[in-house]
């Protein structure tokens, strides 16, 4: 029998045995999730299960300096003093003032910026490769050079404000003085990041687009309003969320621009105290380890919130547009 | 040796330190057993939070045990001792030996029993005085965790050309006698800048630092004797903040945050005349002379006595060669070293023998116009009447200073920086 099948195959000898072709089969099915294994192990090891191990963490009562705590559980009494714990309400004031600071002038900016490298020109790759590295370059290294050029009293930028007449400012002093401080140098990290984004999805819009609109008599600015932006929708969405998320999770850029002993108090008076910065404060700091947990999850929560209304907003805006 | 040296440094380390906390969080590995051997090759590691000034003391050390090798990290103050409870709490990422400042070691004596104990290792806790020894002690006294290293003796370091331009006294010993309290430091502070010449020149660094010396003469200052945070109740530290905020006020601070680049700027560019410093500041003064060829000299302190700073090293339980570290700790802070430490880096020694030794005693600095700080740190160290000490120090003392900058800043008044200052207090144990 099994003869008579094998003699009807024109190579025997190149014939597969049974079993691996069986193992081909199973390598079909299973190999795609091999593949993609590793990220979700990893994700689940440092990602998935410290968020679920701070979600538990942030219901308990647990202090460093108080023995016994770990494990109390307070259900969501840490959660409920959030709502009326002004440094946390602070806190969320700063990150959104210094996010809407922050997220608007760099998008903005990168879409010029796009628009601009799009151009034929002289030197392209090294223009679109030079936008990159204020990202390549560590927060650490570029804030601390920012922190010397808003220096008070010998600081570059009012060196140059005093030129113009205006009077030295003391950029950690004050609330909106120290958001535009620290939203300069987030802006100055990611503007080109998100050229390039832009530039690659322009170079996705077809040639024939701009080229019917020329020979309508279009003019560039028209061209960029009414071709490039409603094309490039999807990745202005998409980076709106990105920014958004990073503008709600800024740490390093607060922590290092402040002046003070105690970094992560935000300032003098919290004036650019973000949420993280709290959170770490609390957490580390104060060893609150509960609450600190508590104040991670209410930020990732809010994310979740944000990043909701953004992609719902979008929703009902491409619904209006059909 | 309090905050850290040069601010910019430090900070990046600081941020560095961070992450490997954040990072070392999730990656932490049982450690083995202790290695008991003496003679076996062994990397110390040594975790610090500024110099303290031990380069030269390692190499020596390396020479003497030709199987240790030494190595030495450091992070900013505040990034330091917070890694080093996350590390003690996870039971392990500590050091082989850590350092821990004065102002935070009490927020680690009820974590005495995850240090070895230097009394079951053959140390005599009469090197030091008794206020050295018991904020590093377990509270019933039988457990030390720390070693003294340096101490903070208090002294006024100030310029006297900027003094003879301003028709102060410049001598020593007039100064000292014109400026025999904190109240008659602010008169002096008044009449400096009524008839300095150059109107850049202010009389003080910080209202945060001055508040610092001020408060450490008080006999109490955060907590009572018995742990207790009595900021409220005691007077004395409403007296010193307003005191402060009375000098910003009237324009003496040049405003500029200790312990960062502006500060180190404020030096070089001789942005005030006089410095309330603790014998490890004097790395600072080292690090940046004044550019218009000024040098500092160096008096008592008004209201004498006082500790600011000073600092402890620590050998935990979790580390990898507790017995080689201890061996070394004790080098360290053995007489001999702190004295070469003063002689040759300035940190003025904790051990108390050595206040009346004469190479210590009759030391004179030129790097304060050869002034005698031996006799002045001697003398501010004999006269110190120790202050209890509690778990947050450290933040109740930020907590004042921030309010005193927000003062310089021109975003508050004495009375609303105060009430700022309780709310943050109130914040850290709520």
């Amino acid at each position: 029998m099994a003869a008579s099948v094998c003699a009807d195959r024109p190579a025997p000898a190149a014939r597969a045995p049974v079993a691996p072709r069986r193992w081909r089969r199973l390598d079909r099915v299973l190999s795609p999730y091999l593949y993609i294994a590793p990220f979700f192990t990893v994700f689940t090891v440092f990602g998935l299960f410290p968020m679920l191990y701070t979600g538990y963490v942030s219901m308990t009562r647990w202090r460093a300096d108080v023995p016994g705590s770990q494990g109390q559980w307070a259900g969501l009494e840490n959660y409920r003093r959030l709502l009326d714990d002004p440094y946390f309400l602070n806190a969320l004031r700063n990150t959104l003032g210094v996010g809407v600071l922050s997220t608007i002038p760099q998008l903005l900016l990168a879409l010029g910026l796009a628009h601009l490298l799009n151009y034929r020109m002289r030197g392209r790759a090294f223009f679109r490769l030079g936008v990159l590295l204020p990202n390549v370059t560590s927060v650490a290294a570029v804030t601390l050079i920012f922190v010397q050029l808003f220096g008070r009293d010998y600081g570059l930028i009012n060196w140059a404000l005093g030129l113009l007449g205006v009077h030295q400012i003391d950029w950690q002093a004050g609330t909106f003085s120290s958001w535009t401080a620290i939203s300069t140098i987030v802006t100055w990290r990611w503007t080109g990041y998100n050229a390039l984004i832009y530039l690659a999805a322009m170079q996705a819009v077809p040639f024939e687009l701009y080229e019917a609109a020329a020979i309508d008599g279009a003019g560039r600015w028209r061209q960029f309003r009414s071709i490039t932006i409603p094309m490039l929708r999807p990745t202005i969405l998409f980076t709106v969320i990105v920014s958004t998320i990073g503008a709600l999770q800024l740490f390093g850029e607060p922590m290092l621009f402040s002046q003070q002993q105690d970094p992560t108090t935000g300032g003098s008076q919290h004036q650019f105290q973000t949420l993280a910065l709290y959170s770490y404060n609390q957490f580390w700091g104060r060893f609150k380890y509960g609450y600190g947990a508590a104040i991670s999850w209410a930020m990732f929560l809010l994310i979740v919130v944000i990043v909701a209304a953004n992609l719902l907003a979008a929703r009902r805006l491409r619904g209006i547009e059909a | 040796m309090s905050p850290s040296p040069s601010g910019s440094r430090a900070r990046l380390l600081g941020a560095a330190a961070v992450l490997a906390t954040v990072l070392s969080a999730s990656s932490c590995s049982s450690s083995g057993p202790a290695k008991d051997d003496a003679n076996a090759p062994a990397t110390l590691t040594v975790n610090l939070f500024s110099d303290f000034g031990y380069a030269d003391l390692y190499k020596q050390y390396e020479q003497l045990h030709p199987n240790i090798t030494i190595k030495e990290s450091r992070a900013d103050m505040g990034a330091h001792h917070q890694n080093l409870h996350a590390h003690l709490l996870a039971g392990s990422g500590t050091a082989d030996i850590e350092a821990v400042e004065i102002g935070q070691v009490a927020g680690f004596q009820s974590q005495a029993d995850k240090f070895v104990n230097f009394l079951d290792n053959g140390v005599d806790p009469s090197q030091w005085v008794p206020s050295k020894t018991a904020p590093a002690s377990s509270p019933d006294g039988k457990v030390l965790f720390g070693l003294g290293t340096d101490m903070g003796g208090m002294a006024l370091c100030y310029r006297p050309d900027l003094f003879k331009a301003a028709g102060l006294p410049t001598n020593r010993d007039q100064v000292s006698a014109m400026m025999a309290d904190w109240p008659a430091y602010i008169a002096a502070g008044k009449q400096f800048l009524a008839n300095s010449p150059n109107k850049n020149v202010r009389w003080f660094d910080s209202g945060g630092n001055l508040f610092s010396a001020v408060i450490a003469q008080a006999p109490q200052g955060f907590y009572d004797s018995t742990g207790k945070p009595v900021v409220t109740q005691n007077p004395a530290v409403k007296d010193a903040f307003d005191l402060v905020a009375g000098a910003i006020k009237d324009g003496e601070s040049a405003g500029i945050q200790a312990f960062t680049p502006a500060w180190d700027t404020g030096f070089q560019k001789s942005q005030f005349a006089t410095v309330a410093c603790p014998a490890w500041m004097s790395y600072e003064f080292k690090t940046n002379p004044p550019a218009d060829g000024g040098k500092w000299d160096l008096t008592r302190i008004p209201g004498g006595g006082g500790n600011w700073g000073g600092s402890y090293l620590t050998v935990p339980k979790s580390g990898k060669h507790t017995k080689a570290a201890v061996d070394l700790a004790k080098w360290l802070t053995a007489p001999d070293q702190e004295a070469k430490l003063f002689k040759e880096k300035g940190y003025f020694p904790s051990d108390r023998a050595l206040w009346s030794q004469p190479d210590i005693a009759d030391h004179t600095e030129p790097l304060f116009n050869d002034a005698p700080t031996g006799k002045i740190f001697s003398q501010s160290a004999k006269d110190l009447k120790p202050q209890p000490l509690g778990a947050h120090g450290a933040e109740i003392g930020t907590a004042l200073g921030n309010a005193l900058t927000a003062v310089e800043q021109g975003k508050a008044d004495a009375g609303t920086a105060w009430k700022q200052a309780l709310g943050d207090i109130a914040n850290i144990n709520g």
